[in-house]
């Protein structure tokens, strides 16, 4: 029985970890951060020039949360109808043999290493956005949306699957059975009825592609200026920080403005993922699931 | 009308059929552009040899050595941890206990963070704070952490999947909690828990960013002698190639090269961890 007890109670601190860890991570990030944040102050979030190696040195984080959102958004612009309509395609239309197959062609998509789809990006699609807008250079941030909106793909695919597979069986048979097509049931009936799952698909996505590191430092260009279109160099925050990092001095004001970039982008994740789980609740309780 | 209607329906599943036919045409040339091109410089000396004339030349043995230590600790460090609460979260806690639900928001929220995120971190905790410098030790740490929240669910999965009835009859025996647990919940949970570290594995053995600041180096061509040493590792070896050195048309070819390399290390995994989910539902008899 000692044993048993002892088991539970090493156990139940085991478990703590993963709540250990991720306060761990805000506190380092916000001690790490909070001496540039003091030293800056607001001006970190609302100057537009951002020379962290200048003299004096400008740490104005605008151009660079711009670039995030404008390529982000380009991203969301393509991959959120394909994935959507991709899923619809996999869930209704195909049959179950077909399925089985190709839901873990869709998982594997999702574990290609982000450095190969920066090389992909960066060797095989730069060239062909440069020749065909006729541009002086391919990385930007319409290639980085690109390359970003592929890898956001699986993400919303497999979330929004789920969805469309978790609506009663009976919602169809309904509507079949009132003398709908197919296709009008999958407009009408099963793709409403999964609103809320496909919105939190959406979400997990805008999470993923905001976070994406690799892909953006290879693939957008690097120019920390504020975008006035999708089709210039940009710097977004997940690049800026892997590029310079490596160059700063420990707890300098540089090294510390990029931990206040970390800590910004960390709390701006934890909210979307926030928002996907509290959708995502609203359509498990729909259907009564697990 | 029906007819009209049928039409409108076969018009509209065409267009649902294409987008299908994109993302199989996009994966397609990632990768045969990738195998089309790394396959030119593949060879024994390759993947045998040690970069050499300022990584113009050679190969990126150094690299995968480097990446497999880095894999096995992390998995090392994480498959416990994970397998251990996943065990607690499903077979101990109350469902309905706050610790429950704290620690699977917590779960939730760690998958989220981007993965540079977690290279800060172990930056400024393994790499300057507990001063393991950069090193296989601190990108380890940093890539278990990152991969923790994987397992964590994968195991969980795998965990009550396993049919109550199984619980039932062992304690039903006289058998402990403990020993329940042992001899019967985990054996059947196995290959389910071992799918999810495979999966987890394939997914740490491509990570760059967490262990750009934390273990990774670009100019080595001598194998690590201890868990105290900075590693090459083949994705940041990928980025080095393009983006740093002085000959951009001779590193070109070898970053094709290690990135055809790692896709197969990283999709061989998967495969593997695939398959054997594939034929461990299929052995099920319950």
């Amino acid at each position: 029985m000692q044993t048993e007890n002892i088991i539970r109670r090493a156990f139940f601190l085991v478990t703590l970890t993963s709540i250990v860890f991720l306060f761990g991570i805000l506190v380092t990030l916000l001690l790490n951060a909070l001496p540039a944040l003091q030293k800056i102050g607001v001006g970190f979030f609302a100057t537009t020039n951002w020379y962290p190696t200048a003299e004096p040195a400008q740490f104005g984080a605008i151009p660079l949360i711009a670039a995030s959102l404008w390529i982000t958004a380009g991203a969301l612009l393509f991959s959120v109808p394909l994935g959507v309509i991709f899923s619809l395609f996999l869930s209704e239309v195909l049959p179950e043999r077909i399925k089985t197959f190709l839901k873990p062609t869709v998982e594997v998509l999702a574990n290609i290493p982000s450095v190969v789809y920066g090389l992909f990006g960066m060797v095989f699609l730069a060239p062909l956005v440069m020749r065909f807008f006729r541009l002086p250079v391919g990385l930007n941030g319409l290639t980085a949306s690109i390359v970003l909106g592929i890898m956001a793909l699986p993400t919303i695919t497999s979330v929004c699957e789920d969805s469309l597979n978790a609506v009663p069986r009976t919602y169809r048979e309904a509507s079949l059975a009132l003398g709908a097509t197919k296709w009008e049931t999958m407009i009408h009936v099963t793709l409403p009825a999964a609103a809320s799952g496909v919105s939190a698909a959406v979400v997990l996505g805008l999470g993923r592609a905001i976070g994406e590191t690799m892909t953006v430092l290879m693939v957008a260009g690097g120019a920390a200026v504020i975008p006035r279109s999708l089709l210039q160099p940009m710097r977004p925050i997940t690049a800026t920080i892997a590029a310079e990092m490596g160059e700063t001095a420990v707890n300098s004001l540089h090294y510390q403005s990029l931990f206040a970039l970390a800590l910004f982008l960390l709390i701006i994740t934890l909210l979307i993922n926030q928002m996907a789980d509290t959708v995502a609740a609203r359509s498990r309780r729909r259907f009564k699931i697990q | 009308m029906k007819r009209n209607r049928l039409l409108i329906q076969k018009l509209w599943f065409s267009v649902l059929g294409l987008s299908g036919l994109i993302i199989a045409i996009i994966l397609f040339a990632l990768v045969f552009f990738v195998t089309t091109r790394g396959f030119r410089v593949i060879n024994w000396e390759f993947l045998t040899a040690a970069p050499k004339d300022g990584m113009t030349a050679g190969g990126i043995f150094p690299a995968i050595v480097g990446t497999f230590y880095l894999t096995l600790l992390a998995i090392a460090a994480a498959l416990p941890v994970g397998v251990i609460t996943a065990i607690y979260l499903n077979e101990y806690a109350d469902r309905d206990s706050r610790l429950v639900q704290v620690s699977r928001k917590a779960v939730n929220a760690l998958a989220g963070i981007p993965s540079v995120v977690f290279g800060l971190f172990g930056l400024a905790l393994f790499v300057n704070f507990l001063h393991f410098g950069v090193s296989i030790l601190s990108g380890g740490l940093t890539l278990a952490i990152m991969i923790l929240p994987v397992i964590i669910r994968s195991s969980e999965e795998a965990l009550s999947a396993v049919p109550f009835s199984f619980r039932e009859a062992s304690l039903a025996l006289g058998a402990s909690k403990w020993y329940t647990i042992r001899r019967a919940v985990l054996p059947t949970a196995l290959p389910g828990i071992f799918t999810g570290a495979i999966l987890g594995i394939g997914r740490v053995a491509g990570e760059t960013a967490p262990i750009m600041f934390t273990a990774a180096t670009f100019f080595t061509g001598r194998l690590p002698s201890s868990i105290r040493d900075e590693v090459m590792a083949l994705p940041y070896h990928i980025y080095g190639l393009m983006t740093e050195g002085t000959h951009p048309e001779q590193q070109a070819p070898i970053a094709y090269g290690t990135a055809l390399v790692l896709l197969v290390l990283v999709l061989g995994i998967d495969l593997i961890a695939i398959i054997w989910r594939y034929r461990s539902r299929k052995m099920k008899k319950w």
